[in-house]
């Protein structure tokens, strides 16, 4: 079955939890026993109606402050799909869990409150989305229950954002407005009977007409080696299976390919998933090739097309999203992570950074404190075979690990 | 030879996931428990590293609780994959007086097996558990990642996780540090049960329609079994057509009655249901932040 990931993004009171609550209950996802455990708790805080965010507010901080503090994966399915909804704070501290959710997803909902309109929060999270090239942006403006349903409310947010959407440098997205209230249900799942002036689709059948297929941007094949498969067995002894993820584009036997860094070349001769072989393995699949000559091939080398090499480079301009604790300045070591390829590297200069009001303006600065979004030069001991974040997301983005914490401290996005 | 490969994005990630561990970490193991995400967690683990054989241990921790054909699902799997066991018992613990027993009608081992697993972890120095434990499964798991990083003690941080980012994961740790990984976290109990239709893969009968005696507290269906289940004067055995939507040690473990014969009938079954599966999971009813406390404390 098809799966749908889209990455949900509002203010802390925009009722993003009510939403996601009002989807799973509205599509029979939520059990009875996860029913009874919420009416028993909105009944103890005294709510006269069933508070769906106590679906998804997991960690018991969150139930205490009443706000969503990290990412959490949601599952609900129709007939038609599985959907995963990551769910991610709307929190000024926590841009860095925005952008790993957005990471992973192929859509987002993105919730303005009616009565507030579009917010410092509103440009923020379009900006990670653009940033993120997702193509299918819903913008959900929710609450009209409290603004009496009124048309007027809904056209004048829905031209203040279109004044983002005219400024933003990603072109490629399809948007679309629909005016809701999670709290009763209008125009989540069902037309709305208070809004007849609206004429558009409701918010989930919005998401079912989006092609999951078609929301990833095909490149070039690019097959980065996990592991290399030797079995220690009878009828195997000659065996070297190269194991990674397919990404970019389908790969198939007999193709021309190059092996990155060494530069040489030789033939795809199988391609197989477990005990079967294939002609054609698509972008995305797990597989394990074999290759007609005998070559060297260890760990986060990168088999490529021959007629479609990546760019080799030692210097790499990014656009980095800060995450850690403790800043990052120039001169500093880290080790960078492209795919599984890990290479040591150092910051030669922070250009610029984004200025805090997501405006697009950008500003000079010596650090990068978590949260903030800049231009970095970086330096790498050994060549990353990459490409630009806009031609290929997965071969265009890189982690910087932190050698003392050893925590993921950033995230990296290729420019050209 | 077949044309194209089909895709399955859940099996893609969950391979690639598997090979990240073997690649990253010196001395990883998978947790099974016999149940089907660990059975699951097994034909992947195959699949990512076929013509070669699985290269990773399996530990069971053994609450002493166990359904019988569990047991010897196990041992049969063991053999036929030519894999490592390694068993740790909950009462060799209890035996020594490290942890205590609990008593009364809601006794049950399952908190005990946290202290087992840590000495089990510690003493082989594993730095990679691989569990089965999905996001769907429970609010607090939602929030899980893939590499989820625990300190000396087993504990988890949840305030304090690395980010994961489009498919990089990052298993850097210090020593003395392990990492439980999840590569079923973004399936739910559903596609499990599809997977296992759909790659014919053997499971434990308890998992299918069968009669047995049971008795019923608190609208749940325990199992009757008084050597392990605590069972007062009243509450009366009676026998029924049940089965089980998850295994763990018998003491916590509820039945559903079903007529769910085979596993065709059981996909629909579980397509139909509007019980979730940690409904029938008593450990689980003792608190609505029960699974966040015992996660902090090391439980998998």
């Amino acid at each position: 079955m098809d799966v749908l990931k889209i990455a949900t993004a509002g203010s802390v009171d925009d009722g993003k939890s009510t939403l996601i609550g009002r989807l799973l209950y509205d599509t029979h996802s939520l059990t009875e026993d996860k029913l009874a455990a919420i009416e028993k708790s909105s009944k103890q805080k005294g709510f006269d109606y069933l508070d769906f965010s106590l679906a998804t507010d997991g960690l018991v901080a969150e139930r205490e402050q009443g706000i969503t503090i990290d990412v959490a994966h949601i599952y609900f399915s129709t007939r038609n799909r599985s959907y995963i909804i990551a769910d991610t704070p709307g929190h000024v501290e926590y841009t860095r869990n925005m952008v790993t959710g957005a990471s992973t997803s192929q859509a987002s909902i993105i919730l303005v409150d009616a009565r507030n309109g579009v917010i410092e929060q509103t440009r923020r999270h379009f900006f990670i989305n653009n940033l993120l090239h997702i193509k299918d942006v819903v913008v959900a403006v929710n609450k009209m229950d409290l603004v009496n349903y009124d048309e007027t409310v809904f056209n004048e947010i829905r031209q203040e954002f279109q004044q983002l959407v005219d400024a933003a440098a990603y072109k490629n997205q399809n948007i679309t407005f629909v005016p809701i209230s999670a709290l009763h249900g209008d125009n989540v799942i069902q037309a709305s009977a208070n809004m007849p002036w609206f004429k558009g689709t409701n918010l989930l059948e919005h998401l079912e007409a989006i092609d999951a297929n078609d929301v990833q941007v095909k490149g070039q094949a690019r097959l980065q080696v996990q592991t290399v498969i030797r079995p220690k067995k009878e009828g195997f002894h000659d065996y070297r299976g190269y194991a990674g993820k397919l990404k970019g584009n389908d790969l198939s036997i007999g193709e021309e390919v190059t092996i990155l860094p060494s530069g040489h070349t030789s033939k795809i001769k199988s391609i197989s998933f477990f005990n079967e072989d294939y002609e054609t393995a698509l972008q995305g699949s797990s597989i394990t090739v074999t290759l007609e000559d005998d070559r060297d091939v260890s760990r986060g080398d990168m088999i490529v097309k021959s007629t479609e090499l990546p760019r080799s480079t030692k210097q790499l301009v990014a656009t980095i999203c800060w995450m850690d604790q403790t800043p990052m300045t120039a001169t500093r070591k880290y080790q960078l992570q492209h795919g599984v390829h890990k290479v040591q590297s150092k910051i030669k200069q922070i250009t610029h950074k984004i200025t805090a009001d997501f405006s697009g303006d950008l500003e000079r600065t010596e650090t990068l404190t978590m949260n903030d979004l800049g231009e970095v030069k970086i330096q790498t001991n050994r060549p990353v075979h990459c490409d630009a974040f806009e031609v290929n997301k997965e071969n265009g983005s890189f982690i910087l690990i932190d050698p003392q914490s050893n925590t993921t401290a950033g995230v990296g996005f290729i420019h050209t | 030879m077949k044309s194209t490969l089909k895709k399955n994005a859940l099996e893609n990630e969950a391979i690639y996931i598997m090979r990240e561990v073997q690649a990253q970490f010196e001395n990883p193991v998978i947790l099974f428990s016999g149940g089907k995400d660990s059975i699951t967690l097994v034909r992947l683990a195959q699949k990512a590293f076929y013509p070669a054989k699985i290269p990773f241990p399996l530990l069971h921790v053994d609450t002493g609780h166990n359904f019988p054909e569990t047991i010897e699902f196990r041992d049969r799997l063991v053999k036929e994959l030519d894999l490592t066991l390694h068993v740790h018992h909950v009462q060799d613990n209890i035996d020594a007086g490290r942890v205590k027993e609990e008593k009364g009608k809601y006794a049950s081992r399952n908190v005990l097996q946290t202290e087992t697993l840590l000495d089990a972890i510690e003493g082989h120095g594993f730095d990679a558990c691989i569990g089965g434990a999905r996001r769907d499964e429970e609010k607090a798991r939602a929030k899980e990642r893939m590499f989820s990083v625990r300190d000396d003690f087993g504990q988890w941080d949840e305030r304090n996780q690395r980010p994961e980012v489009f498919d990089m994961l990052n298993g850097k740790i210090d020593f003395g540090q392990n990492v439980r990984v999840f590569p079923i976290s973004n399936w739910t109990e559903l596609d499990v049960w599809s997977y296992i239709q759909q790659e014919k893969i053997d499971i434990p009968s308890i998992y299918f329609a069968h009669r047995r005696n049971v008795f019923l507290r608190d609208g749940l269906i325990w199992p009757a079994h008084d050597e392990f289940v605590y069972r007062e004067e009243d509450e009366n055995v009676i026998e029924k057509t049940v089965r089980f939507r998850t295994v763990g040690d018998m003491s916590c473990t509820a039945a559903v009655e079903s007529d769910a014969f085979n596993i065709e009938n059981v996909v629909e079954e579980i397509r139909q249901s509007s019980l979730s599966e940690r409904g029938a999971r008593i450990d689980d009813k003792r608190s609505e932040a029960a699974m966040e406390k015992r996660k902090q404390q090391g439980y998998f």
